[in-house]
């Protein structure tokens, strides 16, 4: 495996989040597979920021502690970082406002930005910092000046020409300390999670999305907002997640294909809605992207603590399909299947995303996602009145959608006869009762046609790492480095036991990785006498770091 | 005449001033669709209480939704169908407490759906608590020693809002609300029709309101202030008048209209496969 990691940093408001990107862009186009961490904190200027770009030959969805090249626009970086210095490490640093000697810039090779006096020069704003510190970085990594340029003129649209000036001379003020080689694989589409997400769902079908701002799944909003009209969607940006879901349902009463997006509070003011949904038979698919609570908690950092939330939400009981993708081209495809499936057994689908996997940026391959088919929703063909209820084998009624000549349209949040009427009657209340519940039997069957269960690594080991979501790529590349068995369960409701415990077979040591501080994946799993061995739980709202979760896995996997 | 009726039991107290809601709307509805209009293309919206079992009785489309939550859903499926007329029930708690935000952001949208509060000052199905607009002092199964707050004055409330049609009406003057109910479905713009209803087991108010009902006669309705005086006439709390009536009637540019969607051939996998190549 050859590979290597940048880290860039500075305050909020230095634009590091953009050269994060630009830079992504810059070894993708060398042919590495890549994958970005981006860490932020709830502000929007000042405070600390950083991104690590990790580039390497395999594929990976992680990134490790240790970077090669530390491109520091603020003291606070270099003060921050510097423990993941290697002695060959580089550091990048602003003249201006970084003091970098021996102590505290362990490293190899420090090199001094002259950026202020640039600016200067070429009478550019402050903001223009970070184009410079691009412009340098790539002349040390050896990278050509056309590809830098083509990619700034790609990405920056506000005073282009300016910026192409600034990020030649800094390019120019230094030398190539290193040259990073091109790998010979032609460069892959780069995406974060949450676009990912966002064309698995059109994909899938979407019509119609519908969300409040919450971090960690504004970006969505804001991405299909940029996209409607290219792929005839509705994009509405409501008053509070209440009508967000509401208005789900009255759209998906029409026949929309309709998802909304939110995180775990968020997720509380629809629980009234999913239970409608459910009730109802209004199919709507839910992101859920999870972070650190309870409460407000940590917006801006990952967690994996919904988990048995999105099981349980919403009174009363009904079926309803979960998915924890666990990485971009998984979010693709669930989120395609997702609204799919919604709408053709007519119950809710929640996707579990997190901010490590919605804001991560990750190599796409669409070659690579399975194939699938997108399904029409079942219509009535019979004649007569029509009942939206229609008790039938499956538990799912065939539709019709207003307006419509020879329908009756009615739906209830009541219990309700097959016509849709109110009704308190017990023998139809058991009846509708079970016909709602009798779906997750065709659901489950449906799923086998899925690979609703992954496992990665030495099929053979008795020690299995068993994780979920996003925690997939850490614990594969640990897999497969220690010949482990990684098992990946992806549908979580209605869960997929069989397959599961297919895939742990042969296991004498499970163990879980989450994070989260109570293992939900244990409780769940206990419901089906399934019992872990150990769980490794971070807590802290960021995500495990290859090196990191390695050395806790050692000391479990190979003792007694 | 079309038979609108269902076979749904009617469970609403003998005397409820809902039965002249509905009757009101089906003879408005029937003289709708046999304009031209096509009894398909509505859809009834209700929320949750006494006047939400109208939807069971009239053999129309209809959403039977949770309590407060009638806006949101009407105003989605206008804009998923903007050819449909789409009509929302809700009583006062409903829509003036537990929805009010929404019935804000929709008059604030100028969205093309009717709304129709059952306004019987009083919580009805759940036994006799105060609402949003029970006077100072009203006592209820909550409030057993009289309440300690003001009531709001709905319609100012909409006027500000943004509302461009405001009407109001009794459940004893059934030929005032199938004009109002009509006057209100067809306006192109957000109505809301606020129907003074008579609950005669919690809050019987039917001497109160013939004393005091009147239907206004000299009214511009298309001028905002003196909508607003007519409309600041009774507080929802005073012993005054009460005018009855269109007090104020609008032509905006609507939300739904602006937000129409061309539909365009769209072949999703290729367009998709057209981004993934701006990504690399």
């Amino acid at each position: 495996m050859e590979e290597f990691s940048i880290l860039i940093g500075g305050k909020a408001g230095f634009g590091i989040d953009k050269s994060g990107s630009i830079i992504s862009y810059i070894v993708n186009r060398l042919g590495y597979n890549v994958y970005v961490y981006r860490d932020y904190p709830s502000l929007i200027r000042g405070g600390h920021t950083f991104s690590i770009i990790r580039a390497s030959s395999d594929k990976i969805s992680s990134h490790k502690d240790s970077v090669d090249y530390l491109l520091a626009l603020d003291q606070d970086t270099v003060a921050r970082h510097k423990w993941r210095l290697k002695k060959d490490s580089i550091i990048i640093y602003d003249a201006d406002a970084v003091k970098c000697d021996s102590l505290s810039c362990p490293a190899k090779n420090a090199i001094s930005i002259p950026i202020g006096k640039i600016l200067k020069e070429l009478s550019a704003p402050e903001i223009m910092r970070n184009t410079c510190a691009i412009g340098a970085l790539a002349k040390v990594i050896g990278i050509d000046w056309r590809a830098v340029e083509g990619l700034l003129r790609k990405e920056i649209s506000k005073d282009l020409e300016l910026n192409i000036r600034v990020a030649r001379q800094c390019y120019d003020t230094v030398d190539t300390i290193a040259s990073i080689k091109a790998i010979d694989k032609k460069p892959l589409p780069i995406l974060t999670g949450n676009e990912a997400i966002s064309l698995g769902l059109i994909r899938g079908g979407l019509n119609t999305y519908l969300a409040y701002p919450m971090t960690p799944s504004s970006p969505i909003l804001h991405f299909l907002a940029g996209i409607a009209d290219d792929f005839n969607l509705k994009v509405l940006h409501p008053e509070s997640e209440i009508a967000v879901m509401l208005m789900a349902l009255g759209f998906s009463y029409c026949g929309e294909g309709v998802a909304v997006g939110t995180s775990g509070g968020g997720f509380c003011l629809m629980t009234e809605g999913l239970s409608f949904s459910g009730m109802a038979e209004l199919p709507v698919t839910i992101v859920l992207g999870q972070r650190p609570g309870p409460s407000t908690g940590l917006p801006t950092y990952t967690s994996q603590t919904e988990l048995h939330f999105a099981l349980h939400a919403g009174q009363g009981e009904f079926v309803r399909f979960v998915t924890a993708p666990g990485d971009a081209q998984d979010a693709y495809f669930w989120s395609a299947v997702s609204l799919d499936i919604s709408r053709r057994f007519q119950i809710p689908s929640i996707i579990l995303s997190d901010k490590a996997m919605g804001e991560g940026v990750y190599s796409f391959d669409i070659e690579a996602i399975d194939k699938f088919n997108i399904e029409k929703a079942a219509l009535r063909e019979e004649k007569g009145p029509y009942k939206r209820y229609a008790i039938t084998d499956t538990g799912v009624s065939p539709l019709r959608f207003a307006p419509d000549k020879d329908a009756v349209i009615k739906v209830n949040s009541y219990e309700h006869d097959e016509y849709g009427l109110t009704t308190e009657d017990g023998v139809i209340t058991t009846e509708m009762c079970d016909k709602r519940l009798r779906k997750e039997k065709f659901l489950k069957k449906e799923l086998e046609k899925y690979e609703t269960v992954r496992t990665y690594g030495n099929k053979d080991s008795s020690v299995v790492l068993l994780c979920w979501g996003s925690n997939k790529g850490v614990c594969v590349e640990i897999a497969e480095k220690l010949k482990l068995k990684a098992v990946q369960p992806v549908v979580l409701s209605p869960f997929p036991i069989d397959t599961f415990k297919k895939a742990l077979k042969g296991a004498k040591k499970i163990i879980l990785v989450e994070n989260s501080a109570t293992g939900q994946l244990k409780l769940l799993l206990k419901q089906f006498g399934i019992d872990i061995d150990q769980e490794i739980l971070k807590y802290d709202g960021r995500p495990f770091s290859v090196d990191e979760l390695e050395e806790k896995v050692s000391a479990f996997a190979f003792n007694e | 005449m079309m038979n609108l009726g269902t076979t749904c039991p009617n469970t609403w107290c003998i005397g409820c001033g809902n039965f002249a809601i509905l009757g009101a709307i089906k003879v408005v509805l029937q003289s709708l669709a046999e304009e031209g209009l096509g009894i398909e293309n509505f859809v009834l919206v209700s929320g949750i209480g006494c006047h939400a079992k109208i939807v069971d009785y009239i053999n129309v489309n209809s959403f039977y939704s949770i309590h407060g939550r009638v806006v949101p859903v009407a105003e989605a499926i206008k804009l998923a169908r903007p050819g449909l007329k789409v009509i929302g029930f809700a009583g006062d708690g409903d829509a003036y407490g537990e929805g009010i935000e929404h019935l804000i952001f929709a008059a604030k949208r100028n969205i093309d759906i009717t709304m129709i509060i059952h306004n019987n000052r009083v919580y009805g199905l759940t036994t006799g608590q105060y609402t949003p607009t029970s006077p100072l002092g009203f006592k209820g199964r909550s409030t057993p020693f009289g309440t300690k707050e003001l009531p709001i004055n709905p319609l100012e409330v909409m006027l500000s809002s943004g509302a461009t049609y405001l009407a109001r009406g009794t459940s004893h003057g059934i030929g005032l609300l199938k004009n109002i109910f009509k006057e209100a479905i067809l306006h192109k713009g957000f109505s809301l029709v606020d129907v003074l209803q008579v609950c005669v087991t919690y809050n019987n108010l039917y001497e109160y309101y013939e004393k005091r009902v009147y239907e206004m006669t000299d009214h511009d309705s298309s001028d905002r202030q003196d909508a607003l005086m007519k409309i600041r006439e009774w507080d929802y709390n005073n012993d005054g008048k009460i005018p009855l009536g269109i007090l104020y009637r609008k032509n905006k540019p609507t939300f739904d209209e602006q937000f129409k969607t061309e539909e365009k051939v769209l072949d999703r996998e290729a367009k998709i496969k057209e981004y993934l190549h701006e990504a690399i």
